[in-house]
């Protein structure tokens, strides 16, 4: 079984069902990709995961047994919208959230420093929260979140509100979590981050579970034969006469003295028989299999459904 | 458990630290202080301010006036009418005028002119004085008209000084002990008054916890770490935390000051003597250590040391203890539920104002008991959990039997156990729940999520 398993997940609030059915699949060391537009019950499935709430029905598994309260010391949980109590001093606050997860207060000064260190905030120690700006609280708050050592992470769109070098600097830090086999969930509208970090995905959409697998699999299905062929540019250059007719010309461009053609391939036809009608008509550049990104796969299946 | 603990922790320091909670520990002593010091003062000292007044005396009564403490009566001859009587006074720096008419004994109505307001004591001292001349004069008359021998010694035997002593009967081992049922009513108020305070300060306190830690949004963190009910116990019990020690503070302070002033006022009274000694004891002198106290004041003091003795000042504070934890517990819980289903604090008012006006009405009772102790509405309202801590402390000092103390206890008990498991229903709900404005119906749903 994989690391983090929910089985058929219902949660039904006081009008309307959250979560429909939803059964994911997390497999250890991965950087699950929680995605779905506003509303569709993405929340409601992390609280679950999370024990803040549980569920109507269905079942959490946790390293192949069931989930149970002590576990809540092994996740870590950034929401997106974050906060702090204002009024109390930043070391003090971050001590006080390690020990709710079960650190001891001795462990959680010790690493606490090494955190402040790393990001260069040792002095905001004993200032209060308040005087922090709000990138600063989030640093503060991204610190108290992975301080425990969580075997998983639960991250609720954890860049909104980061400054781009900020936002780097998160990256690397959970890039960094993941090679030391943290498994990360990661929820999120940023269809660039998630192809850039992610390695599965579930989408979500109006309370139910519509597609989860490896991101490089779910990319490939739906990419549909499209191919992008870079040439120098030749007047002479033909290019609906060269391809055959297996192939069908979707688009053309010529810029810089490039030669961009997007080509569908309508039926069976190895590569190398057209790269070899190509050869002799011109130079090429590139030649590559589009795969579509996140984003055209999120808002085509989201259409879809409506 | 030790998550809990740390939360106490938490909820304790945070507040302990803070600069009002120092304020208001030290002041409350200090305005204790203050009223203790001025009650003792006007008891103990007379009114030592030197005054002269001028009496113009037109009747027959000769020398109407002895002095009063510092003020001394001057009989001027020449008549001083009224609209001279501002130059007389600034140049004679006199403090007052007092005419008396030629038929003052048929009509007694004494005008005193003053640039300040008299003070009610030297009035009535004035008033006393002329009156005991008149039915002197009056009497005389009446035993010369008469023929009746010794009148006037037989008339004086008929004076009768009556003392109501009270006596409480303990119904458990049938002694009767002396106390005094208007010392009672004082001290069942300020404490009946000081615990609607602490439930209504300290209740809010939670509140007030409970949507701050959900308008920052760090609530949602926190139960990623403990269950919310857990949590909300942990706060419940570090606010009472910190009202215990206030209150500690409170009674430490306040009992040191008594035996301060007292050693101050009379270092030499024997509490335990006077208290047991009879009521007109006869060698006052001895027991009090002073002799300048008179027989009105050694009533006075002797009363609040029959009522407070160690017995009662024990076994009152742990009851005001009992229902002040009970009492906030009931109250706190109900606060959390509802901080936790508004989104700030001006939507908390249509939850809060129902508690509120229950915790008034408790009040007021409270002060109906001082009068009528054993009243059926005053009984039931001392059992009833939502103003039985207020009433029934009232009511103790009067002394309340047993059971009933227990069964009000318990049902205190039953109900806190009771309403924080409600709220805990309500809270892990609306804790997570914003942007929403909440009905009762809604608070009735989510009793069911």
């Amino acid at each position: 079984m994989n690391f983090f398993v929910a089985q058929h997940i219902i949660k039904n609030y006081a009008n309307h069902r959250a979560l429909d059915d939803v059964s994911i699949d997390i497999p250890e060391g991965a950087i699950y990709g929680l995605l779905g537009p506003n509303g569709a019950g993405k929340t409601s499935l992390i609280r679950i995961i999370n024990q803040i709430t549980g569920p109507d029905s269905g079942e959490l598994f946790f390293k192949g047994r069931k989930l149970e309260p002590a576990d809540m010391n092994r996740i870590g949980y950034l929401p997106e919208e974050r906060g702090l109590y204002k009024k109390m001093k930043v070391g003090e606050q971050a001590v006080y959230l390690a020990r709710l997860k079960g650190v001891s207060k001795h462990d959680a000064i010790r690493q606490l420093k090494g955190w402040f260190e790393k990001f260069g905030i040792e002095e905001w120690w004993d200032r209060k929260v308040e005087e922090l700006s709000k990138g600063m609280a989030q640093k503060v708050q991204f610190i108290t979140t992975v301080l425990h050592e969580p075997e998983m992470l639960i991250f609720d769109e954890p860049f909104s509100g980061f400054d781009p070098i900020n936002v780097e600097l998160l990256k690397r830090e959970i890039l960094e979590l993941r090679k030391k086999g943290t498994t990360i969930i990661f929820s999120t509208h940023n269809m660039a981050s998630v192809e850039e970090i992610c390695s599965h995905i579930a989408l979500i959409n109006k309370s139910k579970k519509i597609i989860e697998g490896p991101i490089n699999q779910i990319r490939n299905k739906y990419a549909n034969n499209t191919y992008q062929l870079i040439c120098k540019y030749r007047p002479e250059f033909n290019p609906s006469r060269t391809v055959g007719e297996e192939y069908e010309i979707l688009s053309e461009k010529i810029e810089d003295g490039q030669h961009e053609i997007i080509l569908q391939r309508l039926t069976a036809c190895p590569t190398n028989t057209l790269l070899r009608r190509l050869l002799d008509k011109t130079d090429i550049i590139s030649y590559q299999k589009i795969i579509p990104g996140m984003n055209d796969i999120f808002i085509k299946l989201v259409k879809d459904m409506q | 458990m030790n998550k809990t603990l740390i939360i106490i922790g938490r909820e304790f320091t945070t507040r302990v630290r803070k600069k009002s909670f120092l304020i208001l520990t030290l002041i409350v002593p200090i305005l204790m202080a203050g009223f203790y010091a001025f009650l003792m003062w006007m008891l103990l000292k007379d009114d030592m301010q030197e005054r002269k007044i001028a009496v113009v005396n037109h009747s027959t009564i000769d020398a109407p006036f002895r002095k009063i403490n510092n003020t001394v009566f001057e009989y001027v001859t020449e008549d001083i009418p009224e609209n001279t009587a501002s130059d007389f006074l600034k140049t004679n720096n006199f403090y007052a005028i007092i005419e008396v008419p030629e038929d003052v004994i048929e009509r007694p109505d004494i005008p005193i002119l003053s640039y300040s307001q008299v003070p009610m004591e030297l009035k009535n001292e004035i008033a006393s004085q002329l009156k005991e001349k008149i039915e002197g004069i009056k009497r005389n008359a009446v035993i010369a008209g008469t023929n009746i021998p010794d009148l006037e010694q037989k008339l004086a035997a008929v004076n009768t000084p009556v003392l109501v002593r009270t006596l409480k009967v303990s119904a458990e081992t049938g002694e009767a002990k002396e106390s005094s049922s208007e010392i009672a009513s004082a001290i069942g108020l300020i404490a009946g008054m000081i615990i609607y305070f602490f439930i209504f300060m300290y209740a809010s306190q939670v509140m007030k916890g409970v949507i701050e830690e959900k308008t920052n949004r760090i609530i949602e963190v926190l139960v990623s770490s403990v269950k919310p009910f857990q949590f909300l116990l942990g706060k419940i019990i570090g606010v009472a935390a910190v009202g215990l020690v206030q209150f500690l503070i409170w009674v430490a302070f306040g009992l040191t000051l008594i035996v301060a002033m007292q050693t101050f006022f009379l270092p030499n009274l024997d509490l335990d003597a006077l208290r047991q000694a009879g009521p007109i004891a006869t060698d006052m002198t001895a027991i009090t250590g002073t002799a300048e106290l008179n027989t009105e004041q050694l009533q006075i003091i002797q009363k609040v040391a029959q009522t407070i003795d160690p017995m009662f000042i024990v076994s009152f504070l742990s009851a005001f203890l009992f229902y002040f934890i009970g009492g906030y517990l009931l109250y706190a819980s109900l606060f959390a539920a509802i901080g936790a289903a508004v989104d700030n604090e001006t939507d908390s008012q249509q939850f809060l104002t129902p508690l509120s006006i229950i915790l008034v009405v408790g009040l007021y009772i409270g002060f109906t008991a001082m009068k009528s102790p054993e009243s059926p509405l005053v009984f039931w309202s001392s059992l009833i959990p939502f103003t039985s801590p207020i009433v029934m402390l009232v009511r103790i000092p009067f002394g309340v039997p047993t059971w009933e103390i227990v069964s009000s206890m318990a049902l205190l008990v039953a109900s806190f156990i009771f309403f924080t498991w409600l709220s805990g229903r309500i809270y892990r709900v609306g804790i997570l729940m914003y942007g929403k404005k909440v009905t009762w119906k809604e608070l009735y749903k989510w009793l069911k999520y």
